[in-house]
């Protein structure tokens, strides 16, 4: 197959061309800017792969090791970057591997289109080699799918999907192109970007009403309490978000997906919300007299037990996805739209307000929370290293200006709770699914999509394990990501469980790992262990400082408990600090 | 809350898989559909979908958010039984030679407001339009003459106070207007294409 070399067109009167549909696939993304691609081969996407290798100048393909690896490396390139990440698989297994980065990237509103090959468009149906009904299975979590049978269909198809992933609330979009599609040669009319869909409306309209009736309550309120979650990043509204607080005068909290929207030690920032948040913000929830929320979702491990969640509280919410409104929490003003518009006007309308005797209660509980939980943790008197000494070993060396991607379970919490964070998009977690194995290759995209800034991705024994073998996608492309393994020897998590709720009956999480060293050395990637206090700054210092990807292990104690943690099934205001 | 009695309108855009994914928004809260019916409205392109639900305000309400989110959707609305028109449509299959020596034929057409669709020796078809309680009615009177087979329809609901959707979607539109379905015309073409 001849690859056409399409220079941009300004003119007018589009010029036809004949191309294949493989050929169509890569114009839409050259069209749409895309550089990174994280893909894996195989027979039902062979010849947008064929197409591919006279590419290889304009689009920068990286080879993972799993379709799982792809998603999450453009999970975190998307995160990173604020672009749309890329993925390429194959049918059957291929688009398979990719459901779990899907439901991820669904329940954390990351924008991704992602390209599967399928089966000739008449083998449909007949259970051909490596057929799947990708579209059936994917539907629950993609924001939208599509099936493309002939390849006229695919520029307009694509352009679709790039605005759909991308905009109001931003989701992943599978496109499953059958093979005689790929090959299909048609009359080319250049690639027109999607601008508007009459089904679909991505930006609700904002009603004035309801923003004068916000400011009201909030310029009455005594205790204001703003929570915020991803949407403000999403929404790229920092700015924006601060002008308002700072206005107002209003103590924010942020959920783990809102994390690094504002800097971290920004004097009305007051700590995470949620089942391991600080104690502060939890216990004012139930005690606050309006309660902001924006661009967050009230999620259960927000929220805790809900019939006991600020009900004293008048709510406002701020949300780009009406669906969202009422979903969990009742809301006595709905603000509906885009918080990068509704944000300024609802700041337009505050009064300038002193709010210091209620940020100060805040302060009161954060002295507490200091004192029984963050210094144990970050001074610990023990012998054993604490995950919390780490980050704040990791914060003292990099000035809390690195990109820390984390996995799921202990290591995540005390990543969160105490990374310091000076910029937006730095913290990259899975925060809503919950994935373990998420973060080496989602460190590996975040590295793609912010190549300039460090990424040290924070992984625990267990998590590693689950995508380990992304590793090779490092060692064959080069990229420089700091991984740090906090080694526990347990499942930690489901381990503190069992050990608060389940009579310590350790029961499968007593996990064997093999010489994380040794492995990463296989791969050609330097590395080091350590387990005693006196070298943990120096091997912090040498990963951070290594050209190059490192990877250090850095053995902590075994049955250490992520504290303080509202317990489920319980309100946030009898979250337990030990 | 008490549960009661929702129809569903939800006017969309014709694409193959939105059924599915109108269908799992129910199926993934364990939520079961009592009737649903797809057909074409006033506008052309635009395919609209008739659901009966019982289930609380409350739910209903997010379950219409959750169906108005998807990007083919154009709109969702709910309504009570008093906020519409309804009706089923239901077709009896009964043995003619019962029937004809037993009953007496139009009595029963009279009072189910029934008519028969088909008669022949072997069997008749009977078809009756109404609410529920209507069809199930015939279904009583005609088990004792050896009920074949019945089949009732999904509700087909107007709503009361709707002005149609012509002027809604003429909102929506701006510069796009419905793309034409596409369907896969390579099935039939089995045995003329080699594949690797």
């Amino acid at each position: 197959m001849e690859t056409l070399q399409l220079e941009k067109q300004e003119t007018i009167a589009p010029l036809v061309t004949q191309v294949s549909g493989s050929v169509a696939v890569l114009e839409a993304m050259i069209a749409e800017n895309v550089n990174e691609i994280f893909g894996y081969p195989g027979g039902a996407i062979m010849p947008i792969y064929d197409a591919l290798y006279d590419y290889q100048n304009k689009l920068n393909h990286i080879l993972v090791r799993h379709e799982q690896g792809a998603i999450h490396a453009a999970q975190g390139f998307a995160r990173a970057s604020g672009k749309t990440g890329i993925v390429f698989a194959t049918s059957g297994p291929g688009a398979t591997n990719l459901v779990t980065g899907l439901a991820d990237a669904m329940i954390d509103s990351t924008p991704l289109v992602c390209i599967t090959g399928q089966v000739f468009a008449h083998l449909l149906g007949t259970d051909a080699f490596q057929e799947t009904d990708v579209i059936n299975i994917t539907t629950p979590v993609t924001k939208w799918n599509y099936q493309v049978t002939d390849a006229t269909e695919i520029p307009a198809v694509l352009a679709k999907a790039f605005y759909i992933a991308a905009s109001g609330r931003p989701g992943p979009v599978l496109i499953d192109i059958t093979k005689n599609a790929q090959l299909q040669v048609f009359d080319y009319k250049g690639y027109t970007k999607c601008q508007h869909i009459r089904s679909y409306r991505p930006k609700p309209i904002v009603r004035k009403e309801y923003l004068e009736e916000a400011a009201k309550l909030i310029n009455e309120a005594k205790k204001p309490f703003v929570i915020f979650g991803q949407g403000i990043i999403l929404g790229s509204a920092e700015k924006e978000f601060t002008t308002f607080i700072e206005k107002g005068n209003l103590p924010a909290a942020w959920t783990i997906m809102g994390m690094s929207a504002i800097p971290t030690d920004h004097p009305l920032g007051v700590g995470m919300l949620g089942m391991h948040g600080n104690y502060g913000p939890n216990v004012l929830t139930n005690e606050c007299d309006v309660l902001i929320a924006v661009g967050m979702r009230f999620d259960d491990r927000v929220t805790g037990r809900l019939d006991k969640y600020a009900r004293q509280a008048k709510v406002i919410h701020l949300d780009i996805d009406p669906s969202e409104i009422d979903k969990n929490v009742k809301t006595t003003v709905p603000v509906w739209g885009d918080c990068k518009e509704t944000l300024p006007m609802l700041t337009a309308l505050l009064d300038k307000k002193d709010n210091s005797a209620w940020i100060e209660r805040f302060a009161e509980f954060a002295r507490e929370e200091l004192n029984t939980c963050i210094t144990p943790e970050l001074n610990p008197e023990s012998e054993e290293l604490t995950m919390g000494e780490v980050i704040k070993t990791l914060n003292e060396l990099t000035g809390g200006n690195a990109i820390v991607v984390t996995d799921v379970g202990q290591h995540q919490m005390v990543a969160c709770r105490y990374t310091k964070y000076n910029s937006s998009k730095s913290n990259i977690t899975s925060g809503g699914l919950g994935t373990m194995g998420f973060a080496l290759p989602a460190a590996i995209g975040a590295k793609f999509g912010a190549p300039q800034r460090t990424v040290v991705a924070i992984i625990g024994d267990g998590g590693v394990q689950m995508t380990i073998q992304e590793l090779g996608t490092i060692m064959q492309t080069g990229i420089a990501v700091k991984i740090m393994i906090l080694n526990n020897q347990f499942l930690g998590m489901v381990r503190q469980w069992q050990e608060l709720f389940m009579d310590k009956r350790y029961s499968f999480t007593d996990i064997k790992s093999p010489d994380f060293v040794k492995v990463a050395d296989g791969y050609g990637i330097a590395g080091r262990k350590v387990s005693d206090r006196i070298d943990l700054a120096g091997a912090v210092k040498e990963m951070l400082d290594f050209d190059g990807s490192y990877l250090l292990e850095v053995m902590v104690g075994k049955e250490n408990n992520v504290f303080p943690m509202v317990p489920q099934g319980c309100s946030v205001s009898e979250i337990r600090l030990k | 809350m008490n549960k009661a009695e929702y129809t569903i309108t939800v006017y969309t855009e014709n694409q193959i898989g939105l059924l599915n994914r109108i269908a799992i928004i129910f199926s993934r809260r364990k939520i079961n559909v009592d009737s649903l019916n797809t057909s074409p409205t006033e506008v052309e392109s635009v395919h609209r979908f008739t659901i009966v639900i019982i289930e609380t305000e409350d739910v209903v309400r997010k379950l219409c958010r959750q169906i108005e989110k998807q990007v083919d959707v154009l709109k969702a609305f709910y309504n009570t039984e008093e906020e519409i028109v309804w009706q089923e449509m239901a077709l009896y299959k009964v043995p003619t030679d019962e029937i004809a020596e037993k009953v007496k034929v139009e009595r029963l057409l009279r009072e189910y407001g029934a008519r028969a669709v088909v008669i022949r020796k072997d069997y008749t078809v009977f078809e009756t339009t109404g609410h529920r309680e209507e069809t199930a009615g015939l279904i009583r009177a005609l088990e004792p003459f050896g009920l074949i087979e019945f089949v009732r329809s999904a509700r087909i609901a107007i709503i009361k106070d709707s002005s149609g959707f012509h002027e809604k979607l003429k909102s929506y539109e701006l510069a796009a207007p419905g793309e034409e379905l596409v369907e896969n015309e390579f099935l039939n073409q089995q045995d003329e294409v080699f594949t690797m």
